[in-house]
């Protein structure tokens, strides 16, 4: 299979690696996918309490490499977003950034998982229902 | 050093250019067809492949009697059960086989089944050997046929044939080996296995694709096969279609040159092989070989990195050219089948890497794919949450993950 351009650049040149104080009251931590999947997304996101923005945001991802792209992109896009314009992110950009063929839609289904995920636990660590629905997994 | 390094063997091998020199004058001269009784073309033909069919049936110790070219093993294995099914259903309707044979043998059972055959998959234990008593224990009196792979194409784990030849013998059930794998690695007896079918294929062993045989069994006991392809009655009436000359051939040459450099090639791909697990497993943490650690052929190391997914692995050594256990690179959304019927569980089975040596590895690449290998397991495990996870001491099985 060949790879998009742009999925090989996030691959070999992946943004925002690493990680962030999970214990932090202002960081959101978004675990999403299974091993015996073949793909597992952590995404956390630190906000301006004030202003609701995403100062940074970063990931690790266990997955081929569409999934490693989808999650670089996703925590690109959402870094300067505040909370809802994060939540407005559609696996489908991803796809049409990404040119995901059909078999890697899955991909970006958890890049927009994780990025709600990593929001939602925000959201409840600061009194907040958890108005995005996503499954989280431990985090 | 030629890129991506080739390190896929058991998928294909490139022609030997000796191989291919020899088949060379048979495309354009002596392009007779073998079947042609009444002139000088169609006799040299036949004698170039009769030629073939003695150098082949030598690598496996079968009269040049014994043995019939297919289109390749998909064809041979199709043509040994279906052919065997349909010639003894009187006798029974019983087959028994494992569940880590290739595609072209299992596909063919589950079709049979459909036909109203039953069909018996023996278990396989870790390493994915059968059992020889399991095969006893099997045995109906209605079963017409065993179909155990000599060697396996993703773990390269070899099976105990001749144990298992010998209890169909006391048995009186016909026993079938696809031997693709093994042929050219591993001694092969049909005698002394007591194998009655065999499939073999030419682009495994450095011939060219499109070219197989079946060594079907004349005497103690004759087999009789029904044909599967109908026509002007070739191959004993086996298997009718005009011989694909140039490629038996091959076929021949190839098997010729397997039998003279066995000993000193699987000697030295061993070496390399071992090299390379020695390397990746003293270098890296978390790495699990799949397949036996002594029975297996030299040329096959399939590994576990744990943590890593197979697919971004590969991505990351493109200089490689080695084939995954991982389901993102084939069309079907499982892992391997192969991996799963040894107990691998789906989260490592998902991090597998087959490599398969051959002919044409040099040290010079291994030394490269090591270096590679370990870089790039080690850049995505930097990436990997999971890895992160185990380091800080948490239980992976424990933690509830969200399947999708």
């Amino acid at each position: 299979m060949a790879y998009n351009d742009k999925v090989i650049d996030h691959y070999e040149n992946p943004r925002n690696v690493g990680t962030l104080d999970k214990n932090a009251t202002n960081v959101g931590t978004g675990l999403v996918g299974a091993p015996e999947c073949g793909d597992v997304m952590k995404l956390q996101v630190e906000i301006d309490s004030r202003t609701g923005v995403i100062r940074d945001a970063k990931f690790k991802t266990f997955g081929c490499g569409s999934a490693i792209a989808s999650s670089s992109l996703a925590t690109e896009w959402i870094k300067g977003k505040t909370i809802d314009q994060a939540l407005a992110i559609k696996n489908t950009d991803i796809v049409q950034e990404l040119s995901l063929p059909p078999i890697k839609i899955h991909c970006s289904v958890l890049a927009e998982d994780a990025i709600k995920a990593a929001i939602n636990d925000y959201l409840k660590k600061n009194g907040g229902s958890g108005s995005a629905s996503a499954p989280s997994a431990g985090g | 050093m030629k890129f991506p390094i080739y390190l896929d063997y058991h998928a294909t091998t490139p022609v030997d250019p000796e191989v291919f020199e020899t088949m060379a004058p048979y495309f354009t001269q002596v392009f007779g067809n073998a079947a042609s009784r009444n002139h000088e073309y169609g006799w040299t033909a036949e004698a170039a492949v009769e030629k073939a069919r003695a150098q082949v049936a030598r690598l496996v110790r079968a009269s040049e009697r014994e043995l019939i070219f297919t289109s390749g093993a998909t064809e041979s294995n199709n043509l040994a059960i279906l052919g065997v099914a349909e010639m003894y259903r009187e006798k029974g309707n019983h087959l028994i086989t494992t569940p880590i044979e290739h595609k072209a043998v299992l596909d063919t059972c589950h079709f049979l089944e459909k036909k109203g055959y039953e069909v018996t998959y023996l278990p396989v234990d870790k390493h994915g050997r059968v059992n020889p008593e399991d095969v006893r224990a099997a045995i109906r009196p209605s079963t017409i046929l065993v179909s155990v792979m000599a060697a396996n194409n993703e773990i390269g784990t070899i099976n105990p044939i001749g144990e298992i030849g010998k209890i169909c013998k006391e048995k009186g059930v016909l026993f079938h080996s696809d031997a693709v794998q093994a042929a050219g690695k591993v001694p092969l007896d049909v005698e002394k296995m007591g194998i009655d079918l065999m499939s073999l294929s030419a682009h495994k062993m450095y011939g060219p694709k499109g070219i197989g045989a079946l060594y079907v069994r004349r005497k103690n006991p004759r087999v009789r096969l029904a044909a599967q392809i109908h026509g002007g009655g070739h191959e004993r009436g086996m298997r009718s279609g005009t011989l694909n000359v140039p490629s038996i051939v091959g076929f021949g040459k190839a098997a010729e040159i397997a039998e003279r450099v066995m000993g000193e090639e699987t000697a030295r791909l061993r070496r390399l092989r071992d090299k390379l697990w020695d390397a990746i497993r003293s270098e890296l943490d978390e790495v699990y070989l799949n397949g036996h650690p002594t029975e297996r052929l030299p040329n096959n190391l399939n590994v576990s990195f744990a943590f890593v997914e197979g697919e971004s692995l590969m991505m990351g050594m493109k200089e490689l050219a080695v084939s995954s256990g991982s389901a993102c690179t084939s069309a079907s959304l499982e892992p391997s089948y192969v991996l799963k019927a040894i107990g691998v569980g789906e989260d490592l089975a998902h991090t597998s890497i087959r490599f398969g040596l051959g002919r044409f590895t040099t040290e010079e690449e291994i030394d490269f794919a090591i270096q590679k290998v370990v870089s790039t397991v080690r850049k995505l495990r930097d990436l990997s949450p999971l890895y992160e996870m185990v380091k800080e001491g948490i239980d992976i099985k424990s933690v509830q993950w969200s399947a999708h």
